[in-house]
């Protein structure tokens, strides 16, 4: 008897659907025990977090505020990863799009609401595609690896940005708060309900239908695809790859800009140190759960904000380090990509006589 | 030692056999989704014999040695060896019992030395071990069989039939018993080939066993002392030497398959649509895969290449195709410059056989049927509205052509990459051929399809240059250039050698130009 790992020849479509879904459970399980080390019940702690997150409007409201930026991000990150560009750096891209955004804020002087909004949009979107798009530039010129630069160009966004806060942009009325100065009413979404929830939101939806549309029905989409599925082809089929990898990797820093805008004009108000406290990394792993699907996006997001505002509520009721909610979506992440050898592979009983 | 009347039945009847024999397979059956790539295939190889798998291609050679070297685990059947059922979970398995592969393409580190490469296949080499020690004992193994082999030169500037011997040595010096060369011959000059054959038959009265696959049947005749054929997956019948000639095995390969038969009108004009000059293309070894090429191709003709395989064909190829750069030279359509111009995609189209990873360069493998077909006129008005795809168009477009190409795509949306080959090739024509294209370049466009896809293939190009289309077929079968072509054109080490008529010429003159010598005065 010995057990023996093949390679399916066709994966399920059922396996796949239900492998995100079997990581969360595995993880749920596993970051139980990290709870009980801590001296709490898990599954009171799990019942605490979909009450704090859910059971009431502040808490729905907040969940859509945290979901906000990490639709942005995942949309961003998922649509590289359609064509097997690993952008990394969504996180920096976030920041230098909340540079963008709160530069056109300050310093522009427009005084119609509309139109601060569509130059602030645009700004967040163009800075955070050039950020992005130097790593496709270098990709497409000179196959410079796309994950490195994409990843250590997150530091010089994040510092650059500390540099603005601290020196040049810092609210000369802010008694040395490394903070920019407050944004004047026309630079700042709509908010609803009387909560913190803001525009941002229904613009991260409408950004996901367009992407979806993007993808699925346009002939770019179809390039991105192919592109994607088997870059040769792609060439041999007269498509220009370089100009579509920079393309891709501009749009997709891109769109994690907008999630800076939303954060500054929406939540914020102002440029301040960590307005992205990890979504950046956060999307990465929604990307993967949503099995790079714009829809799936949405809902993943939904999922990470819930996790996200549930898990403050552990560190106030139990002063649990908020390092718990890192962890755990460490391990959904960990779970998930073991879940694909599973996908790919399967394990058999074989008996008989063995040579080996 | 050879027993003549076993091969089978061998189990059942003489228990004895086990003892000579090496290796037995069982009623071997192994199924891909689609496929039944082995059925029911049964065989034994004998101490000291060459035993050839003689068979088409994708009548299951590779798949039937797969299965022996344990990269795909049989479905149904035993394997023994040496009188011991086995079951092989992966290479390095049937490695330890003394089974050793050349495949097609070689395992070597470029870079590095041959002995190297040799080190690098052995186990239990201690952490100090003697330079020395290990080079003797490869030397000894050199000398014996008189190859021409030095061990301190960096393998990428071997040739190939050079880079062949390391993969041999390696299985030596590991003290395989049962040695299985795939298709040796497919990349050697007729001269190496006969060297080959020496190292085998000494190999054999060391009492080494030896599978042989070829489709050649030339060598076979020449090497083998038994000789099983293949057919679509079946072991149809074992022959032993002198029980068989070219005739019987080749009619027993074929079967009673009709071979199509198409009437070829020689209808070229001398109108010249492609015009190659002094092509030169470096490959990341720096080395010249064409030097200074030249060729000429005629509105209506098609123009065979032949030559041994790694001598420039695949570059010549992927240039005109577009996939990769010159370095020099040009490339005219109707005296039209279109060396660096896109205009080339939709002048020139490429067909390509399919590797066995079906990521090849003709595909999107993760995509439906319907996308691949309008890869390359994706961009035109009918497939699109506006920014979007009319999808409508493209699933029309899909149903036309899977009719048309009667092609088995399975439900809508299925992708490619769980097409049959031949099915996948069939996509790939389909689309190629949809641009209706001046010159299409046929890389292998054959190899690995059964012969009804093949004699299809062939079809369709014939049909084009009825309407019209010059065709470049490159292929590795003379028969099949001496077949389709008006012209064949020889390559040798990236040049052109020279050009023939397929109707007047010899194999042997063929022979001669593929091995770089320039043709007489007759051609």
């Amino acid at each position: 008897m010995k057990l023996v790992i093949e390679r399916r020849e066709i994966s399920s479509a059922l396996l796949r659907f239900s492998a995100p879904i079997a990581s969360i459970g595995i993880a749920l399980f596993v970051a139980g025990f990290l709870l009980l080390a801590s001296g709490v019940s898990p599954l009171d702690a799990y019942r605490e977090i979909i009450i704090e997150a859910l059971g009431s409007v502040y808490g729905l409201s907040e969940t859509l505020v945290k979901t906000t930026p990490l639709i942005f991000a995942g949309l961003g990150v998922s649509l590289a990863f359609r064509m097997q560009i690993w952008n990394i750096g969504a996180e920096g891209q976030i920041y230098i799009g909340a540079m963008g955004a709160t530069w056109v804020a300050l310093f522009s002087g427009i005084q119609n609401h509309w139109i601060m909004m569509t130059a602030m949009f645009f700004a967040a979107f163009f800075c955070g595609g050039m950020w992005a798009g130097v790593a496709g530039f270098l990709r497409a010129r000179w196959q410079v690896n796309e994950v490195i630069v994409t990843l250590l160009m997150n530091y010089i966004a994040i510092l650059w940005v500390d540099y603005l806060i601290y020196g040049p942009w810092k609210d000369p009325k802010g008694f040395n708060f490394p903070l920019t100065a407050q944004f004047s009413d026309t630079a700042r979404l709509a908010e609803y309900f009387d909560t913190r929830m803001h525009s941002g939101f229904f613009l991260a939806l409408f950004c996901a239908l367009v992407l979806y549309l993007f993808i699925e029905r346009t002939v770019w989409g179809y390039e991105i695809k192919v592109i994607g599925s088997n870059q040769r082809a792609a060439k041999y089929a007269g498509m220009n790859t370089g100009m579509a990898i920079f393309f891709v990797l501009f749009l997709s820093g891109a769109i994690a800009g907008i999630a800076g805008f939303s954060e500054v004009a929406g939540l914020q108000h102002r440029l301040q140190h960590g307005i992205s406290p990890g979504y950046g990394y956060t999307a990465i792993i929604i990307a993967w759960l949503a099995k790079r699907s714009a829809i799936g996006v949405v809902i993943v997001s939904f999922l990470m904000g819930v996790l996200l505002v549930g898990g403050d509520s552990l560190q106030l009721l139990w002063q649990l380090p908020v390092a718990f909610v890192y962890a755990f979506q460490g391990l959904i992440l960990f779970f998930l990509l073991a879940s694909d050898f599973f996908i790919i592979y399967r394990v058999k009983l074989i008996k008989g006589v063995v040579h080996a | 030692m050879v027993l003549s009347f076993h091969h089978s039945l061998c189990e059942s009847i003489y228990i004895d056999c086990h003892m000579t024999d090496i290796l037995n397979f069982e009623n071997i059956r192994k199924t891909f989704p689609g496929v039944i790539a082995l059925d029911d295939v049964s065989f034994s190889v004998a101490r000291g014999e060459i035993h050839t798998l003689l068979g088409e291609n994708g009548a299951g050679k590779s798949t039937l040695m797969n299965v022996l070297t344990g990269l795909y685990h049989p479905d149904r059947g035993q394997i023994r060896i040496a009188g011991e059922q086995i079951h092989f979970t992966s290479p390095r398995d049937s490695l330890a019992c003394g089974i050793g592969m050349v495949h097609q393409h070689f395992m070597l580190v470029p870079a590095h030395s041959v002995f190297e490469n040799i080190l690098l296949a052995l186990d239990n080499i201690p952490n100090f071990y003697s330079r020395k020690t290990y080079k003797q004992k490869i030397q000894k193994l050199i000398d014996e069989f008189d190859l021409d082999l030095d061990l301190d030169t960096p393998v990428w500037r071997l040739s190939i039939g050079a880079q062949q011997w390391i993969e041999l040595i390696k299985l030596l010096m590991r003290d395989c018993q049962l040695l299985v060369l795939d298709e040796p011959t497919a990349v050697l000059t007729p001269q190496e080939a006969d060297r080959l054959f020496n190292v085998l038959r000494k190999l054999k009265q060391q009492e080494k066993s030896i599978i042989f696959i070829s489709h050649k049947m030339r060598e076979v005749m020449e090497i083998s002392d038994r000789v099983t054929i293949l057919k679509k997956g079946r072991s149809i019948a074992t022959r032993t030497r002198g029980d068989f000639d070219e005739s019987t095995l080749a009619s027993l390969m074929i079967g009673r398959d009709k071979v199509p038969q198409w009437q070829k009108t020689l209808q070229m004009s001398d109108e010249i649509v492609l015009d190659i000059q002094n092509l030169s293309v470096r490959n990341d070894r720096g080395m010249s895969d064409l030097d200074d090429f030249n060729l000429q191709l005629k509105k209506g003709e098609i123009l065979g290449i032949a030559g041994v395989a790694g001598n420039g064909q695949k570059a010549l190829a992927e240039v005109l195709t577009g996939l990769k750069n010159t370095n020099q030279g040009r490339i005219l359509a109707r005296q039209k410059d279109i060396t660096n111009s896109n205009a080339r995609y939709s002048y020139i189209a490429g067909i390509a056989h399919i590797p066995e990873d079906r990521k090849s360069i003709g595909i999107a493998p993760d995509m439906s049927v319907d996308e691949n077909l309008i890869m390359k006129s994706f961009k035109s008005g009918s497939f699109r509205n506006w920014i979007f795809q009319n999808k409508k168009a493209i699933r029309q477009n899909a149903e036309e052509k899977i009719e048309q190409f009667a092609i088995k795509s399975g439900p809508d949306g299925t992708p490619v990459r769980y097409l049959s080959g031949g099915n996948i090739q069939k996509v790939i024509i389909a689309r190629e051929l949809s641009e209706h294209p001046a010159v299409l370049v046929a890389l292998y466009p054959t190899r690995g399809l059964d012969i009804g896809s093949a004699g299809y293939v062939h079809k369709v190009i014939a049909d084009g240059a009825d309407r019209g289309m010059s065709t470049i077929l490159i292929a590795e079968d003379l028969d099949e250039l001496l077949k389709l072509s008006d012209r064949i054109a020889v390559m040798f080490r990236g040049k052109l050698i020279g050009y023939v008529n397929p109707r007047k010429t010899t194999r042997e003159e063929i022979g001669l130009m593929m091995s770089g010598e320039t043709p007489g005065d007759k051609a």
